[in-house]
C-alpha cells in the first residue's frame, strides 16, 4: 500500500508535476468510492428497512421492481427523486435552505474518513479518531438548525429546536460511554482500538457502555423511539417539512449514511472491528456493523416514540449518571490492575 | 372548575405562537382544524374548527322517505356503518311500533358487535400512530379485514353496509357465516394478548399516556361526554346495560371502567370492550333461533304523528337520533346527537397545559370520527 503511494507520488515527480495534482487526484478517488460505497450501502439500508418493516407488520414489502423481493426499489425510488421538480418555497431564506441539505450531508460523508474496514482499509487513520468523529457528528445539528429555520415553517422550526435540544442531550452521554474504551486502549485511533481487542471484545468489559452508547446513537440518527425532530404525527416532517425531490433525498442519504456511521463506530469501539474467524476482515465490520443497523431498525418498528421531556429526563438524568459510573469504575479497574 | 384553568408552565411567558395543525394533517383524524397556541411546546390553548365535512344529512334527512334515509347514515360514522344503521332504524321502528322478528335482532347485535370490534381495531391502530408505533396499525387493520370480509359475505359491501331496514333485515345470513364468524373469534381472541405485547405493556407507552389529559367525572358529565370517555372516567354508564335497546338485556358482559379518566384508561376500556364484544357475539350466535328475518311492515312508511328520540350505544358513545313525524312518508324533523361531536367539545379542556405531543394522544384517544362530527 505504502510503495504504491510512493511509486504513484514518484512518477508525477518524474513528469514535473508538482506534488498537489496526485494528491488532489488521490482525494477525488478515494471521495468517490466513499461517496459510491455510501449510495449503494444507503440504497441497500432503505430496501433493507422496507423488508424488515414489512415482515415485522405481517406483510411483504417491496415486491416488483427489478424482480426478487423488489431489489431495485430504492434505485426506481431514487430516479423518481431526481426528477422532481426542485420547490424552494417563497419565503425561505433561499441561501440557507440549500445549503442546509448539503452541510448534513457533507458531515455524514466527512465521518467515514475514520470508519476502518479492514486493516488497510481505511481513508486515514487519524490519531484523533475517535475526537474527530464526534466532532464531525454533531456538525449534523448545524444543518438541521439551517433546514428547519430557513424553511420559514413553524413546524419545521419546532422541529428543529428539538433536534438542537436532542443533539445536546445526546451528545454527552455517547462521548462519557465511549471514554471507558479509550481509557483501556489509551489511544484515539481507529485501528489501534481495533488491534487491542485481538483476544476480547470490549462488549463485554464494557457491556454497559455498549448499552449507553446504543442508546444515545439511537437519538443522534433521529431514529424511533427517539425520532422527536421529525415526529410525524406531531410536526408533519419536522425539519424537512418543506424539503421536495432531490434536496429531500440528500437528508434522507444523510440519515441512512449517519445510521450506518454510528452502527460502524459501535462495531469498531465494541464488536471487535473486523476481528473474526475464517471470513475476509471487511467482510467481517460489515457483517457486524449491519447487524447493529438491524437491531436500530427492529427497536423501530417495535417501540413508540418517547416524548421531548421523556427524552431530555433519559438523557440528563439516566444515561449520563450511568456512563460517568461506568467510567468511574473503568478508571478503578484499570489503576488497580496496575 | 380547575380543569378549565389553563396551566401556566413558566412565570414568565415568552412570545407565544400560533400554530395551525390541520385540517391536513397527520393526526387530526380527518379533516380537523385545530389552532395551537403554543409557549414553546407546551399548548396553552386549543382551538378546534369543524365544518369541512358537512353535508346537509340531516336536511336530506328531511327531504327523504324514512327508508332513504338509512345509506345516508352509514356516512356518518363510516368505521361504524352498521350502528348508525341500527341507531335509525331503531328510532323509526320505536315511532311506528313495530316488532322486529327473534332472528333479526340477533342478526343485528352480531353485526353489531363485530362492528364495534372493527371500530376499536382503527381506533387501536391510529392511536398507535399518533404515537409512533406503526405496526400496531397493521396488526389491527389485519383483524379488521377479516371482519370486513364477513361483512362482505353478508351484506355485499365492506364499509356502508346499508343493511339494516325498518323491521328488520333485508337478507339472511349466508350459510358459511356461522362457521366463518366462530372461526374469526377463534382467532381473535388470541391476538388481543399480541396487542398488550406491543401496546399495553410496552413501558414507553405506558410512560407516555398515564397521567395526561385527565378528564374527572364532574367535567365528563357537565360536557355530556359518552361512551368509552366517559367510562375511562370512571362512570359505569353503558347504555346496553342502562338503557337496553333490541336483545341486549339477554347477553352477559362486563362493562369495563376506568379510575382516573386519563388516556391510558381510555385506552384499557376500549381495549378490553373488544374482549367483552366478543363474548356477546359468541353468546348471540350461540342462540341464533331460526325463522323470519323481516317484520310485518306497510308498504308505505307513515309513522304517526309525534317524535322520538332513540339513543344507541356506539363504539363512539350515545348515538341517539331524534325524528319528528307530521304523518307523512318523510320525516318533518331529523336530528343526529353524534357523540364525537359531543366528545371532541371537550379537547380544549383537557388538552391545554400539555406538550404538542401529548396533546395528539389526547386527540387520539377521543377517537373522533369527522364523517360524524360535522354531518
Amino acid at each position: 500500500m505504502e510503495k504504491t503511494l510512493e511509486r504513484f507520488y514518484a512518477a508525477f515527480a518524474a513528469l514535473g508535476i508538482p506534488w498537489i495534482v496526485p494528491q488532489l487526484i488521490l482525494m477525488l478517488v478515494v471521495a468517490s468510492l466513499v461517496i459510491l460505497f455510501i449510495s449503494v450501502s444507503v440504497m441497500f439500508m432503505i430496501w433493507w428497512e422496507r423488508k424488515i418493516s414489512a415482515h415485522i407488520q405481517v406483510r411483504y414489502g417491496p415486491m416488483r421492481v427489478g424482480g426478487w423481493h423488489g431489489w431495485a426499489q430504492s434505485l426506481a425510488d431514487g430516479i423518481k427523486l431526481l426528477i422532481k421538480e426542485d420547490v424552494i418555497p417563497a419565503g425561505a431564506d433561499k441561501l440557507v435552505f440549500a445549503l442546509a441539505p448539503m452541510v448534513v450531508f457533507a458531515a455524514a460523508l466527512a465521518a467515514y474518513v475514520i470508519i476502518p474496514f479492514g486493516p488497510n482499509l481505511i481513508v486515514r487513520d487519524l490519531n484523533i479518531g475517535v475526537l474527530f468523529y464526534i466532532s464531525i457528528s454533531s456538525l449534523t445539528v448545524v444543518g438541521i438548525i439551517m433546514a428547519g429555520w430557513s424553511s420559514n415553517n413553524k413546524y419545521s422550526v419546532l422541529g428543529a429546536l428539538r433536534s438542537a435540544a436532542q443533539a445536546v442531550s445526546y451528545e454527552v452521554p455517547l462521548v462519557v460511554s465511549i471514554l471507558g474504551v479509550i481509557m483501556t486502549v489509551g489511544s484515539l485511533s481507529m485501528i489501534q482500538i481495533v488491534e487491542a481487542q485481538q483476544r476480547i471484545w470490549f462488549v463485554i468489559p464494557q457491556f454497559a457502555g455498549f448499552l449507553i452508547y446504543l442508546t444515545a446513537a439511537l437519538a443522534e440518527c433521529n431514529r424511533l423511539p427517539f425520532d422527536i425532530p421529525e415526529a410525524e404525527s406531531e410536526l408533519v416532517a419536522g425539519f424537512h417539512v418543506e424539503y421536495s425531490g432531490m434536496r429531500f433525498a440528500i437528508f434522507f442519504l444523510a440519515e441512512y449514511a449517519n445510521m450506518f456511521t454510528v452502527a460502524a463506530i459501535a462495531t469498531t469501539l465494541f464488536l471487535g472491528g473486523w476481528h473474526g474467524p475464517l471470513l475476509p476482515p471487511w467482510l467481517w465490520f460489515l457483517i457486524k456493523t449491519y447487524f447493529i443497523i438491524f437491531v436500530m431498525m427492529w427497536l423501530r418498528w417495535t417501540l413508540a416514540r418517547l416524548r421531548v421531556d421523556q427524552l431530555m429526563n433519559l438523557g440528563w438524568k439516566v444515561l449520563l449518571p450511568l456512563a460517568f459510573l461506568n467510567m468511574g469504575i473503568t478508571g478503578v479497574v484499570l489503576v488497580l490492575r496496575g | 372548575m380547575e380543569q378549565t384553568e389553563i396551566i401556566e408552565p413558566f412565570q414568565e411567558t415568552m412570545e407565544e405562537m400560533y400554530v395551525n395543525m390541520g385540517p391536513q394533517h397527520p393526526s387530526t383524524h380527518g379533516v380537523l382544524r385545530l389552532m395551537l397556541k403554543l409557549d414553546g411546546e407546551v399548548v396553552t390553548e386549543i382551538t378546534p374548527y369543524i365544518g369541512y365535512l358537512h353535508r346537509c344529512h340531516e336536511k336530506i334527512g328531511e327531504n327523504r322517505i324514512y327508508t332513504q334515509v338509512i345509506p345516508y347514515t352509514d356516512r356518518l360514522d363510516y368505521l361504524a356503518s352498521m350502528y348508525n344503521n341500527f341507531g335509525y332504524v331503531l328510532t323509526v321502528e320505536r315511532l311506528m311500533g313495530l316488532q322486529v322478528p327473534e332472528r333479526a335482532e340477533y342478526m343485528r347485535v352480531i353485526l353489531a358487535e363485530m362492528q364495534r370490534i372493527a371500530s376499536h381495531l382503527i381506533w387501536m391502530g391510529t392511536f398507535g400512530l399518533d404515537l409512533g408505533n406503526f405496526t400496531i396499525f397493521m396488526y389491527c387493520f389485519r383483524e379488521r379485514e377479516k371482519i370486513l370480509d364477513l361483512f362482505e359475505s353478508v351484506s355485499g359491501q365492506r364499509l356502508n353496509y346499508s343493511f339494516y331496514r325498518i323491521g328488520g333485515m333485508p337478507l339472511d345470513l349466508p350459510d358459511s357465516f356461522l362457521t366463518d364468524c366462530k372461526a374469526f373469534l377463534e382467532w381473535f381472541k388470541p391476538r388481543l394478548p399480541e396487542y398488550d405485547a406491543v401496546m399495553t405493556d410496552n413501558i414507553i407507552f405506558q410512560k407516555r399516556v398515564q397521567g395526561i389529559g385527565k378528564l374527572d367525572q364532574k367535567a365528563a358529565i357537565d360536557y355530556a361526554i359518552s361512551g368509552p370517555m366517559l367510562r375511562g372516567s370512571g362512570i359505569k354508564w353503558d347504555l346496553r346495560r342502562n338503557d337496553p335497546y333490541s336483545i341486549y338485556d339477554r347477553f352477559e358482559f362486563e362493562v369495563p371502567v376506568g379510575s382516573t379518566g386519563d388516556v391510558w384508561d381510555r385506552y384499557m376500556v376500549r381495549r378490553l370492550e373488544m374482549a367483552e364484544s366478543v363474548k356477546i357475539v359468541e353468546q348471540a350466535l350461540r342462540d341464533l333461533p331460526p325463522g323470519e328475518i323481516m317484520g310485518k311492515v306497510p308498504k308505505k312508511l307513515k309513522p304517526p304523528a309525534g317524535d322520538i328520540y332513540s339513543r344507541v350505544e356506539s363504539p363512539r358513545g350515545e348515538l341517539g337520533f331524534y325524528v319528528a313525524s307530521d304523518g307523512s312518508e318523510k320525516p318533518y324533523r331529523y336530528k343526529v346527537r353524534s357523540p364525537a361531536f359531543v366528545n371532541l367539545s371537550v379537547l380544549p379542556v383537557i388538552g391545554a397545559g400539555h406538550l404538542v405531543a401529548d396533546m395528539v394522544a389526547i386527540l387520539g384517544s377521543i377517537d373522533i370520527v369527522l364523517g360524524e362530527v360535522d354531518r
